[in-house]
């Protein structure tokens, strides 16, 4: 979320942690002059980032073939550029991994070529999906 | 020896040091807390079919920057802890759901199983709190757990201390008491979770989100990423009960409108949620004529805050808070009934995890020193009291005896408040000021207490937290 | 062609087509919706009345006093849950004495049994918390309290035992006389048979109309109610109704027979069949109507709100038996309040005026017992373990606010007329109904009716067929090119 307080101000909320700072910037000719409110250095970092270059990890599910559930959790091991999130999503659409898989398995290389792996988060054994034991 | 179910050959009836309700986040923290205590002979009992409870749906990232310094998914978070159970060795049985909590009338210490023999663990050793027991025989009554499961069967378990680690649930539609049909498509928030997350099926297509608290509004954000349409998120109050990133990270990035100060005042559709109709409300939360949009969807998702899950507290008659719904405690997170204690969200509901297995830790560290004789009877509590803006703390009174060198108080203010100070007084008077920049009640805050200030007033009869200018 | 169609599976149809099932006919009951229990059955007070209400003479009078005394050896028989609490009709000033009074008498001439007057002190002994303003009440100890799911489905259940067959999700849209018998003409088919019993509710009339020239009208009058959690499911023992003044009929707060605390209902009579929606002047009026009666009604402690709606025929009586015009036809209509407790009754009143018109010989091997589904959460600890040891699915909780295990959902769903919605699985076992409503066993409910029935879970529904849970998989709404749906800003 990004408050225009005028063509030289603005306000962000940090997301670096929950904390949720306030954090205001004021720019002159699209360089930052001076950024206050953040409690620490990683609010500085996020909104000189979140204002040049935001990014996001992204976590959603693949398929699972064989496996005691049909999907499993993935994340990019790290932030991906905000604007390609649905292409990663869409990527994902089409992978399926063979049971069992684990926590840190790669699910996709190289996710919409930004040089970012998507990783499973958790273990999914062999098994049918199925509540029977 | 217990007696043993001829067909399935279960045991009816075993003995452990420390029972733990509930195997999440708080669970397994308060396990591996009390086992690195020294408590050998204990067992967490968890109802579902995996350990890391509410974690294993909760797939996005955020948790752990206080514990682990890096930003984990909820499944992963609950890896790490899962991971040093099975290290320790500790026992832990799963699908296993607990309906009875009661306490010992007589002496009957000449039967039973040790727990963690079935699973083929610490077995037969001598516990660490038998030389306690000997000594409370008589003096504290044991607590009676009863439990069951598919592959146990029905069984009691006698027990020296018990930590309360159950969790919370969602508030459901009903307590809102929205008017309108009751068709198909109406979900909490953590069911529509589950099944997004868990089983990769969506409860629906187009979405509004009634409560911005943070399950909602992470919900937002998961659904329209599964490929949903979220129209609105409706948040009654005129802030929103979840964290600040979420509402960045969650609706922001993609466009989702938060309404404040409304409402879903209907609810239309015979079998499948057709439509809902949303209104603004006046100060009193009560919907304002005139201000009613329809709009059309099939799911209405409710995220409207978590209730502590005290059924079973109830059946001890533990004494408890109706600002947090949770049990009584004081400084060693012990319930009214001594070697009962409470962590996690069953106790309060927190913001992040990261406080969860802080809380939890703490909890099996005194139940560990409960065991072992270390911890003293209450004598004096000095109660905690709510001033001014503060809705409730955690603990609720403090034995300045029993307490470490400095004491956490959790707290959750009542309103969204800047620039104000958080002051702590004893016997009324102030002792220490805090400027803060921003309280709001979806987040937890906290405060610590020092021994030595408390021991340094005379006849300390209360302390109290309160926001002022 | 069969003998006897009985139309509508509610609380009336079923108990009349257990009655049937007596005899030597070949009986069909058409319900339109996907379960029995549906309609007017799945929405009311649970209240067995003691009879004093109606007015003496009326057909209502006649069939609540024998309905009310049938109940309890039919709840023995059946396996449902019923319990005699007694209830009580609150006055609130002393000006209504004659009111009161008159109550008693009527009860008295129905043929009621221990009824009595008691004083406020009485009244606060037997009910600590009713409100202050109390100063006088019609005790009567025969007044009970019933689960209206289990009756209904304890009626079918044996009446399928006994040879009824259902057939669900048919909805009769037009009835023709024949020379002969009747043809009914569904969106399953066509039926004949010789005898037709309707007992359609909100709809007897529609039916009726069809075949006779002396017309009826029924006016749905709507009833919304609040429910509590089990937590205060004790703040009252008695069913504690309100004497009716000129400011209205007044609403009740009573137990239910499984503990919770119900309050409840409103009257308005609505135009539309279908509209069991509860609305905001609804639920305000009930909590305000209610708080009347005790001293702090716990109104925090909600954990739903429903609607039902009765089927009020415009002369204020049942209409049963056969119209003049229209022989084989057999009207049980306009069964409003106390049409719960006249149920029993009325089946019995009816299969012997079939009988009359087409006689038949009573079976040798009529089954009148049935037993319900184990009940977990009730069952003492040796009735537990002998359950858990006979199929350790009974030690599997699905639903933890109500305690109902797989074992139960189980038998539920391969008992006759067994379960395949999510409200089938609800009102058989009560798994849902409690304080999370749902919230955390529906999943599980789900993957086990998918599982038993042999379908997919996106096919389990919460009722009728429109009412899937479930309307996809994840990424269904992503598609490749366009980037309408979640676009990331």
């Amino acid at each position: 979320m990004e408050t225009i307080l005028s063509p030289e101000k603005k306000e962000l909320i940090c997301i670096g942690c929950p904390l949720g700072c306030n954090v205001a910037v004021e720019l002159e000719d699209g360089q930052i002059t001076a950024i206050t409110g953040n409690t620490c250095p990683r609010g500085a970092d996020y909104v000189r980032k979140e204002l040049t270059d935001p990014k996001r990890i992204v976590t959603s599910l693949v398929r699972v073939k064989g496996g005691e559930l049909a999907v499993v959790p993935v994340k990019t091991v790290s932030d991906i550029p905000k604007g390609q999130v649905m292409d990663c999503i869409r990527e994902l659409k089409a992978v399926e991994l063979n049971a069992p898989v684990s926590m840190g398995d790669v699910a996709v290389k190289n996710v919409c070529g930004t040089g970012v792996d998507v990783v499973v988060t958790a273990n999914v054994e062999k098994g049918t999906s199925c509540i029977e034991e | 020896m217990g007696s043993a179910c001829k067909v399935h050959g279960w045991v009816e009836r075993m003995r452990v040091d420390l029972v733990i309700i509930g195997g999440g986040p708080a669970g397994l923290a308060a396990a591996i807390a009390a086992r690195e205590a020294g408590i050998e002979n204990l067992v967490i009992l968890e109802r579902d079919a995996r350990l890391g409870g509410i974690l294993n749906q909760c797939i996005h990232n955020g948790f752990g920057l206080h514990t682990f310094k890096e930003e984990l998914t909820g499944p992963e978070y609950a890896g790490r802890y899962i991971e040093k159970v099975r290290e320790m060795k500790i026992p832990y049985r799963l699908d296993t759901i607990v309906i009875d909590l009661g306490e010992t009338q007589e002496d009957c210490a000449d039967h039973g199983e040790e727990a963690g023999r079935v699973n083929g663990e610490s077995g037969g050793r001598r516990s660490a709190a038998e030389g306690v027991r000997e000594q409370s025989r008589g003096g504290r009554a044991r607590k009676l757990v009863t439990a069951m499961s598919r592959k146990d069967g029905l069984y009691t378990i006698e027990a020296e201390a018990v930590i309360l680690a159950m969790g919370c649930r969602e508030r459901p539609r009903g307590a809102l008491n929205i008017p309108g049909y009751r068709p198909a498509g109406i979900y909490s928030a953590g069911t529509a979770q589950r099944y997004v997350n868990m089983e990769g099926r969506m409860p629906g297509r187009e979405v509004v989100i009634l409560g911005s608290g943070d399950i909602g509004l992470i919900m937002a954000r998961r659904m329209t990423l599964e490929g949903a349409k979220v129209k609105l998120v409706a948040e009654l109050m005129p802030y929103s009960g979840g964290l600040k990133r979420n509402i960045v990270q969650c609706l922001d990035d993609y466009g989702i409108p938060l309404r404040l100060r409304t409402t879903v005042v209907n609810i239309k559709g015979k079998e499948r949620v057709e439509a809902v109709v949303v209104a603004k409300v006046d100060e009193n939360s009560r919907p304002i004529p005139g201000t009613e949009e329809e709009i059309p969807c099939d799911t209405l998702l409710l995220s409207c805050g978590l209730i502590p899950e005290n059924e079973l507290s109830g059946k001890l008659g533990l004494a408890m808070n109706p600002a947090t719904n949770g049990p009584l405690v004081n400084e060693s997170l012990e319930t009214g009934v001594p070697g009962v204690f409470a962590c996690g969200n069953v106790l309060h509901v927190h913001d992040l995890v990261d406080y969860v297995s802080e809380e939890a830790a703490q909890a099996g560290r005194k139940a560990a020193s409960y065991l072992q004789g270390n911890l003293p009877k209450p004598q004096e509590e000095i109660p905690v009291r709510v001033g001014k803006g503060v809705r409730y703390t955690v603990p609720g009174a403090v034995d300045v005896r029993r307490m470490g060198e400095t004491q956490l108080i959790r707290f959750r203010v009542d309103n969204v408040y800047r620039d104000k100070n958080l002051e702590v007084c004893l016997n009324g008077k102030p002792v220490s000021s805090r400027r803060k920049r921003m309280l709001a009640p979806g987040e937890m805050e906290q405060v610590v207490l020092r021994k030595a200030d408390l021991e340094g007033v005379l006849d300390l009869r209360e302390i109290s937290l309160q926001i002022v200018d | 062609m069969t003998d006897i169609i009985v139309i509508g599976g509610g609380v009336t149809g079923c108990a009349i087509a257990r009655e049937l099932s007596r005899r030597d006919w070949k009986v069909t009951v058409l319900e339109r919706a996907s379960d029995v229990c549906e309609g007017t059955s799945k929405a009311n007070s649970g209240i067995v009345h003691g009879g004093f209400d109606a007015a003496p003479g009326s057909r209502k009078a006649a069939l609540n006093v024998e309905g009310s005394r049938m109940m309890e050896a039919l709840s023995r028989e059946l396996d449902f849950p019923y319990k005699r609490n007694g209830s009580l009709v609150l006055s609130f000033d002393e000006k209504d004495r004659p009111l009161l009074q008159r109550l008693y008498d009527q009860g008295q001439q129905n043929g009621v049994e221990g009824l009595e007057i008691l004083e406020a002190e009485q009244v606060r002994r037997l009910e600590p918390e009713v409100s202050e303003n109390v100063v006088a009440a019609l005790h009567a100890p025969s007044g009970g309290i019933v689960c209206p799911f289990g009756l209904t489905i304890a009626l079918a259940e044996n009446a399928a035992v006994n040879g009824v067959e259902f057939r669900l999700n048919t909805e009769v849209e037009r009835i023709e006389k024949l020379e002969e018998g009747y043809r009914l003409i569904t969106n399953r088919g066509i039926f004949r048979s010789a005898v037709v019993v309707n007992a359609a509710g909100v709809y007897a009339d529609r039916f009726h109309n069809m075949v006779s020239a002396e017309k009826i009208r029924i006016i749905p009058r709507k009833g919304e109610y609040c429910l509590m959690d089990k937590k205060v499911g004790d703040y009252v023992s008695h069913t504690l109704f309100q004497l009716p003044t000129k400011f209205g009929k007044g609403v009740l707060v009573t137990p239910t027979v499984h503990g919770n605390l119900l309050a409840g209902p409103t009257a308005v009579d609505v135009g539309d069949p279908e509209s069991v929606d509860t609305t905001p002047q609804g639920l305000e009026e009930v909590l305000k109507r209610a708080g009347l009666s005790v001293r702090a009604l716990p109104a925090r402690q909600i954990i739903t709100s429903f609607a039902g709606l009765r089927a009020h025929e415009e002369q204020g009586d049942f209409v049963l038996g056969q119209p003049d015009d229209a022989p084989g036809f057999f009207d049980a209509a306009g069964i409003e309040s106390p049409g719960l407790t006249c149920a029993p009754a009325i089946g019995r009143y009816i299969a012997q005026e079939v009988a009359g018109y087409l006689p038949a010989a009573e079976k040798k091997d009529f089954i009148a017992v049935r037993k319900g589904i184990p009940n977990m959460e009730t069952a003492g600890p040796e009735e537990r373990k002998r359950l858990i040891e006979e199929n350790p699915a009974y030690a599997k909780v699905i639903c933890r606010c109500e305690l109902v295990t797989e074992g139960e959902i189980l038998d539920a769903i391969h008992r006759p007329l067994g379960a395949t919605t999510l409200d089938g699985i609800k009102r058989r076992t009560r798994a849902g109904m409690g304080r999370c409503q749902a919230g955390f066993c529906a999943p599980g409910t789900v993957e086990i009716l998918a599982r038993e029935l042999g379908k997919d879970m996106g096919e389990i529904c919460k009722n009728e067929p429109g009412s899937r849970f479930l309307t996809g998989y994840d990424k269904d709404g992503v598609t490749a090119a366009e980037k309408t749906n979640g676009q990331c800003m």
